[in-house]
């Protein structure tokens, strides 16, 4: 069971207060979906909860474990705007190193997380030579590997086609039934069950 | 593998497949020192006397040239955030990158410098006692250096920042080895020059890795 748990965060960017006093918490198998219109403080907010950014006050905390402490960077399961990839590097080294940071891989299961996004024969590419959707695509591949409890994920879908949608929540769908939490910021409707929405 | 390992290996694959990234430094630090004999003159006198400020000065604005890349690229696609949400050791991960960015531009520099002394005649227990200041203090200015380029991550533009941040931190370096360098040419004791190289090489490693893990964190909030 894992349980996390926001109390009375407040985040100013700037002169503007983006939320203020925010509380919520989600238990094993939940998934929260951040609404908002732009620049309401939805990544700022998934930021804050993956620990890259300070809020003005308020707490955070997994399982009791407060953010920043090692157990609870290691619940954490973070993906955001950027594309996280090297363009240097091939598809697979990019993974690889990707979930190394949060969990540890096999070769093994390297492939099957490539082939399981429609990327099988996409090992050894490089980064730079990759669509966006394809770059998203070996980015959430991730998530056939990590051991991460909670996933925050902004904007997941952005770039990828129906087909890429589907893979993924059914991902997140299974995660979920494990007892896992997931955290999504998306503007495109999504199919997945037990969701719980929060509008900032 | 543990996090060290991958992330010196990822680095190192990167900059080698991506060669301008090291080779620039290098060549500036070459083609600087080889115009120095043109320009002032090629008498060997002078050329001997001055050797060991042309070498050091060209060695710390080729380290300064590189220093920006150190973050930048890992910055901008992103992965620079995973590394500091990591429960791993972000001063252990950035430890790594900087050891990279040593054995591309700091050990080249080194098993260069032997040939570019030679071309400012500079005699062989001189060109030994410059390997041995660029061998001690390199790693330093790798060290210092990234404490600069972590404070800056966030910011475009900002080599002219960089410099103003760090060559004030590459001053003592730059004396204590030009003034080794120097009195080895009168046979002179240069134990205290290198005792004082070697301190700043410890204190840059013990302290480097967490105040840059400090400095990006707060460049990333």
């Amino acid at each position: 069971m894992s349980k996390l748990i926001v109390s009375d965060l407040t985040c100013q960017r700037g002169y503007n207060e983006l939320f203020s006093n925010l509380s919520f918490e989600l238990n094993s198998g939940e998934i929260l979906k951040i609404s908002g219109a732009n620049g309401s403080g939805k990544t700022s907010l998934l930021k804050i909860l993956a620990g890259l950014n300070s809020a003005e006050s308020g707490r955070l905390s997994i399982n009791n474990n407060k953010a920043g402490s090692y157990d609870y960077q290691s619940d954490i399961f973070y993906l955001g705007h950027l594309p996280a990839l090297s363009p240097e590097l091939h598809c697979k080294e990019n993974l690889d190193y990707l979930t190394q940071l949060s969990t540890s891989s096999s070769n093994q299961e390297l492939d099957d997380a490539l082939t399981n996004v429609g990327l099988k024969n996409f090992e050894n590419e490089y980064a730079a030579n990759l669509s966006a959707g394809q770059k998203r695509r070996v980015v959430l591949s991730a998530l056939f590997i990590t051991q991460s409890k909670v996933w925050l994920l902004d904007e997941p879908f952005t770039a990828l086609d129906a087909d890429g949608i589907n893979v993924i929540e059914t991902q997140i769908t299974k995660h979920c039934d494990d007892g896992g939490i997931c955290v999504l910021t998306t503007h495109q409707k999504c199919n997945l069950p037990s969701l719980r929405t929060l509008v900032l | 593998m543990n996090i060290f390992t991958k992330t010196l290996t990822r680095d190192l694959k990167m900059s080698l497949r991506n060669p301008s990234s090291f080779l620039n430094p290098l060549l500036f630090f070459v083609i600087a020192i080889s115009l120095f004999p043109l320009a002032i003159s090629p008498e060997s006198h002078t050329l001997s006397n001055i050797a060991p400020g042309i070498v050091w000065v060209t060695c710390m604005l080729s380290v300064l040239l590189s220093l920006n890349a150190l973050f930048h690229y890992d910055y901008d696609n992103g992965v620079l955030e995973q590394m500091v949400i990591s429960h791993h050791s972000l001063p252990l991960i950035l430890l790594a990158k900087t050891i990279a960015h040593w054995l591309l531009t700091g050990l080249p520099i080194i098993l260069l410098s032997p040939l570019l002394g030679m071309t400012l005649f500079l005699d062989t227990k001189s060109i030994y006692v410059l390997m041995l200041t660029l061998l001690l203090a390199t790693p330093s200015l790798s060290l210092i250096g990234a404490i600069g380029a972590s404070l800056i991550v966030g910011i475009k533009n900002s080599g002219m920042l960089l410099s103003l941040l760090i060559l004030p931190l590459y001053i003592p370096i730059l004396i204590f080895s030009t003034s080794a360098v120097s009195q080895s040419q009168f046979n002179l004791p240069i134990n205290g020059q290198l005792y004082f190289l070697a301190s700043i090489l410890l204190i840059s490693l013990m302290t480097s890795p967490f105040v840059s893990a400090l400095a990006l964190k707060t460049s990333l909030d």
